[in-house]
């Protein structure tokens, strides 16, 4: 694609994940002109980054290729900054920038993990859990490595299991949820028997690992970087020696450009009707944004928006019913993986909590509410624009996101300039 | 495919396979990835373009995320304690 140009597509899916590689085949599939867009340098989002060979996930290569052949336009390693004007967005990449004119709009943004603050999170090789996963994909060697894998939800279980398979080393699996509801959680599993064979084989495959409940890291530890760390393990303190931290507490849906385009938002997740269409007119959104239920809802949902985008309400409402069942599986994930209030009370009053700035944990204490906090200690106002830290400041002292205004990320100057050619009536493309 | 791309972090080459993520590469290299507004080093977190831990420069251009962008033979690396000195 050449720079400042302005494409045009009759369905525009951003997100190359699970649910925005469905979205896009299945409207493609319906013989409308499909492009999509993802920041990554290749197809499958995060759960199936580097999987297009299939070697673990054999859905990710199906779906690679079904989009391949559905002749959807795919374009990977651009980034969506703004929405200059109804129907369009900007797009750019590192040598240029683009415009994209849409007639419907499938929003498929995935979700992040969720960081809580302790001493010495901040440490280099103290990561994300997912995190940690992506480096290992994209060639981090990890062989020989120990590895303590902490936080929350069914994602550490399947990043430990990855590690290991690649070499690593894992003294502990850290669950803050107590036994208690991984038991129910377990036996409410009997409604979905393909995640009990899953779960099984995790089960199998970490044989040897040990997976503490009740428990999660008090503070890392190291010089330049993590050497260990101390961990309450079901209320006793331990310190263990590793050379990386994995730590991810869950995942938080990416609202961010939903926001931006005016879709409206309730319990932190992006509100949608029946056949995925957002309270914005011609937007659509699929998956984890909707809610955090994996990558089969994911799926399901991507199909729905991508048929309903394309005009075939009647294809979509044969995925309604199995959409139901795997919604069921986003609510007992939320039930059984919810943060525990201890968790609360890790940070010192130095540990830092928002790292773009550096604000501390005391400085954020003298406030009551998010935007005071920005105003006054420059808290989520740096790079990441309130991504890392603003989740954390929810859970921690309460306090309600602020609106999103643009560009939704950090943009090159170029990009802006064209926006301001455009206000004043110039034409963007050379 | 197992064809390896030599890349440079801080002027010290660094040799990986293809299909490497750049801020692999500065991890490899032993660097931190930029230093924190008050000083401290800091190296990739989240591994998917979100945090902005991992920013560096690549070939001049700076404030890019290496976490996102694959090593190509011949590309040049500087990390933010470079880029200042």
């Amino acid at each position: 694609m050449n720079r400042e140009e302005r494409h045009h597509f009759d369905v525009l899916v951003i997100g190359g994940g699970p649910a925005g590689m469905a979205a896009a085949a299945c409207a493609a599939e319906c013989g409308v002109r499909v492009g999509m867009v993802d920041d990554n340098p290749s197809l499958g989002g995060q759960i199936w980054r580097g999987e297009s060979d299939g070697q673990h996930h054999p859905d990710a290569s199906k779906w690679v290729r079904r989009v391949r052949r559905s002749g959807a336009a795919v374009l990977c390693g651009w980034r969506v900054v703004h929405q200059p004007e109804e129907g369009v967005l900007l797009a750019e990449n590192l040598s240029g920038f683009c415009e994209l004119k849409y007639g419907k709009l499938v929003l498929a943004p995935g979700a992040r993990e969720r960081f809580l603050p302790f001493p010495g999170w901040t440490l280099p090789n103290v990561m994300g859990a997912g995190g940690l996963q992506a480096m290992v994909k994209c060639g981090l060697p990890i062989r020989g490595k120990r590895v303590i894998v902490a936080g929350t939800g069914p994602l550490l279980l399947a990043v430990a299991d990855y590690l290991r398979k690649h070499g690593a080393e894992i003294p502990l699996i850290c669950e803050q949820a107590c036994w208690r509801s991984l038991a129910k959680f377990g036996l409410a599993l009997v409604r979905w028997p393909a995640k009990i064979v899953q779960g099984l084989r995790l089960k199998f495959d970490l044989a040897g690992v040990p997976l503490a409940a009740n428990s999660w890291p008090l503070a890392a530890h190291g010089e330049t970087t993590v050497e260990r760390v101390t961990v309450s393990r079901a209320g006793r303190v331990e310190d263990i020696p590793c050379d990386y931290l994995a730590c991810g507490f869950h995942l938080v849906p990416n609202i961010e450009l939903p926001l931006l385009l005016g879709c409206a938002v309730g319990n932190g997740c992006v509100q949608v009707n029946e056949f995925q269409e957002t309270t914005s007119s011609s937007v659509f959104c699929a998956g984890e944004p909707t809610s955090i239920g994996g990558v089969e809802l994911a799926l399901i949902e991507g199909q729905i928006a991508g048929l309903a985008a394309a005009g075939r309400t009647r294809e979509a409402r044969a995925w309604f019913e199995k959409r139901k069942k795997a919604r069921g599986f986003a609510q007992l994930l939320d039930r059984t993986f919810r943060l525990r209030t201890e968790l609360k009370s890790l940070s010192r009053s130095e540990t830092v909590v928002c790292r773009c700035e550096d604000v501390s944990y005391s400085r954020l204490r003298q406030h009551t509410c998010w935007r005071s906090a920005k105003l006054h200690t420059r808290c989520g106002m740096g790079s990441c624009q309130g991504r890392v830290c603003g989740p954390m400041t929810q859970f921690l002292f309460k306090w309600k996101p602020d609106s999103v205004r643009p560009p939704v990320f950090p943009a090159r100057v170029e990009s802006l300039a064209a926006l301001a050619r455009q206000l004043e009536g110039q034409p963007t493309a050379k | 495919m197992h064809s390896e791309v030599t890349v440079t972090v801080n002027g010290a080459p660094v040799v990986v396979p293809s299909g490497t993520s750049v801020a692999v590469a500065i991890v490899m290299a032993g660097q931190a990835c930029r230093r924190s507004v008050s000083g401290e080093p800091r190296g990739p977190l989240c591994g998917m373009g979100i945090c902005f831990e991992c920013c560096v420069a690549i070939n001049g251009n700076r404030h890019v995320r290496s976490c996102q962008l694959l090593c190509e033979q011949g590309m040049e690396v500087a990390t933010e304690k470079c880029i200042d000195e």
